[in-house]
């Protein structure tokens, strides 16, 4: 398990840089995770991330686009809007949550 | 008289029927299951009938054969559960009163989820996960004689994951057998970012994809099918036509565990993925296609959980806990082409390593590797899975994952 300085807190990441720990992250933290990855942050965001936490939270197990649509009542096409290109994987990496698994 | 219910005859549903029946006292439990089909496919066939290599009609077998003595059988199909009153009630307005209740009704393809899939079925547009898309796909693919050809995912999870590839690669296989490999492009298009989910096997199959010119276009995130334009569109806008498309549409479970509050998202049965008891109704439990666990669908993890849960199913019935749990143990074989195929093994933890799989009596099979012998190995498994394993006799294989033989990455 490999770790790196996050605002100045260790914080531990697998491989792809996406945080392991879910209580190591907080909204600072995730504010810096989007920077690196060119993602402004809105409200718009931040309510796609806060749902992302609640839901790993009851579920332990990151949300995917289809739940975020249905439970999260964001739509897959405004999910793009928001996080360009890899919606998925960016919100999970901004929320400091594994990225969404698509199990084997 | 007590009654376990279960519903779904298909693998996991027989196979928890026959050894429940064993461990349960005749004069004390009634056994019941609901078979919702009366046909019983053996699935691993409907990779191989597209090619012309296997007789659709062999396929297909009487699902009541192989339910065995002392089960009631009920024909039907499933409306709704009563998880309170516990009760089942069918279309045909008939009411099933249970103790404790089995959900076993597997996965379904739902083309009409995605915009324009549904609307050239069996035309330019095919798949192979119902015995009648294969064998329609087994004419589309006969009459192509050269084009674009385009295997694609729409959304994770599927049932056998490794299907497409495998079909990927049988069709480069089937190409250069008819001599037009050159007049085909083929194209592997997935929402995944990679040839598989996890890093060791995603290295391997991109391997296999590339060394055969196959492109792989990765991260799509389907939005809709264009019918008349012949292509797929994404969400990010990204365009990839075809002649022929071999598509795994959405896959959801029955729509009847949504109706009953019983599901996710996708109508797949919310469970504990150590002993399958449902994560609020402590008298029911799903096996099979139908849960939630984060392990692959397929028929290799009915038959591991189907190794664990007897055992668990009377202690919690005897008000205990289960001290083992399912650990997720999936074995797959993938056909490459050219008579050789390569295994798999992992479960929740464990992702598919190199190494070597101890099997009793076969001997050592090659992990993620091509080889002969796995390609018998996986002939070999249809008369055990008609034989020994739907009558829920014991199998030559450990049911839990085991390291041994496997190499971790360093």
């Amino acid at each position: 398990m490999t770790t790196t300085t996050l605002k100045g807190r260790e914080v531990h990441v697998d491989d792809e840089g996406f945080l392991t720990e879910y209580d190591e992250w907080d909204e600072e933290l995730g504010a810096e995770l989007a920077s690196q990855i060119g993602i402004e942050m809105t409200d718009a965001h931040w309510g796609l991330i806060r749902f992302l936490r609640a839901d790993f939270a009851e579920t332990g197990q990151t949300a995917t686009t289809r739940r975020v649509a249905t439970v999260g009542g964001v739509p897959v096409k405004e999910q793009f809007q928001l996080f360009p290109k890899k919606p998925g994987k960016k919100m999970s990496y901004i929320a400091g949550l594994p990225k969404p698994a698509g199990c084997v | 008289m007590r009654r376990l219910l279960i519903l779904g005859a298909g693998t996991a549903g027989t196979i928890a029927a026959n050894k429940l029946r064993r461990r349960l006292a005749r004069d004390e439990w009634d056994v019941t299951i609901v078979e919702q089909r009366a046909a019983h496919y053996y699935q691993p066939a409907f990779l191989f009938i597209p090619f012309g290599k296997y007789k659709p009609a062999k396929a297909r077998r009487e699902a009541s054969r192989y339910i065995g003595d002392g089960v009631t059988r009920v024909s039907g199909e499933v409306d709704v559960v009563d998880p309170q009153g516990r009760s089942v009630t069918l279309v045909d307005g008939t009411t099933l009163a249970y103790d404790y209740l089995i959900i076993a009704t597997g996965t379904s393809p739902h083309p009409e989820e995605t915009p324009g899939m549904a609307d050239d079925w069996h035309g330019a547009v095919h798949s192979f996960y119902t015995f009648e898309d294969t064998v329609a796909l087994r004419e589309a693919l006969a009459k192509f004689d050269g084009g674009k050809l385009v295997m694609h995912i729409t959304e994770m999870p599927i049932k056998c994951p490794v299907a497409p590839l495998e079909f990927t690669l049988l069709a480069d296989d089937h190409f250069r057998r008819r001599g037009i490999r050159d007049k085909v492009d083929i194209t592997f298009v997935t929402p995944l970012d990679g040839a598989f989910t996890k890093p060791v096997a995603a290295a391997t199959f991109g391997g296999l994809l590339s060394d055969r010119g196959i492109a792989l276009e990765s991260d799509f995130m389907i939005e809709s099918v264009d019918a008349e334009g012949h292509k797929l569109v994404s969400y990010d806008e990204r365009e990839v036509p075809y002649d022929l498309l071999v598509t795994v549409p959405v896959n959801r479970g029955a729509a009847f565990v949504g109706r009953s509050g019983l599901g996710d998202e996708l109508d797949f049965v919310t469970v504990d993925k150590g002993t399958l008891r449902h994560t609020v109704y402590d008298t029911i439990f799903a096996v099979g296609d139908a849960t939630n666990v984060p392990t692959s669908k397929a028929g290799a993890v009915a038959h591991f959980e189907m190794d664990t849960f007897p055992d668990q199913f009377m202690q919690m019935i005897a008000g205990e806990e289960p001290e083992e749990k399912f650990d997720g143990h999936a074995t797959c074989f993938i056909e490459s082409g050219g008579g050789k195929a390569l295994l798999i093994d992992f479960n929740y933890d464990t992702e598919p390593l190199h190494g070597t799989f101890p099997l009793a009596g076969v001997g050592p099979l090659p992990l993620l590797k091509e080889s002969r012998l796995n390609h018998l190995g996986k002939l070999g498994f249809e008369w055990a899975y008609w034989s020994m394993l739907l009558p829920g006799r014991p199998m030559p294989l450990p049911a839990h994952m085991s390291m041994s033989g496997k190499k971790t990455p360093a």
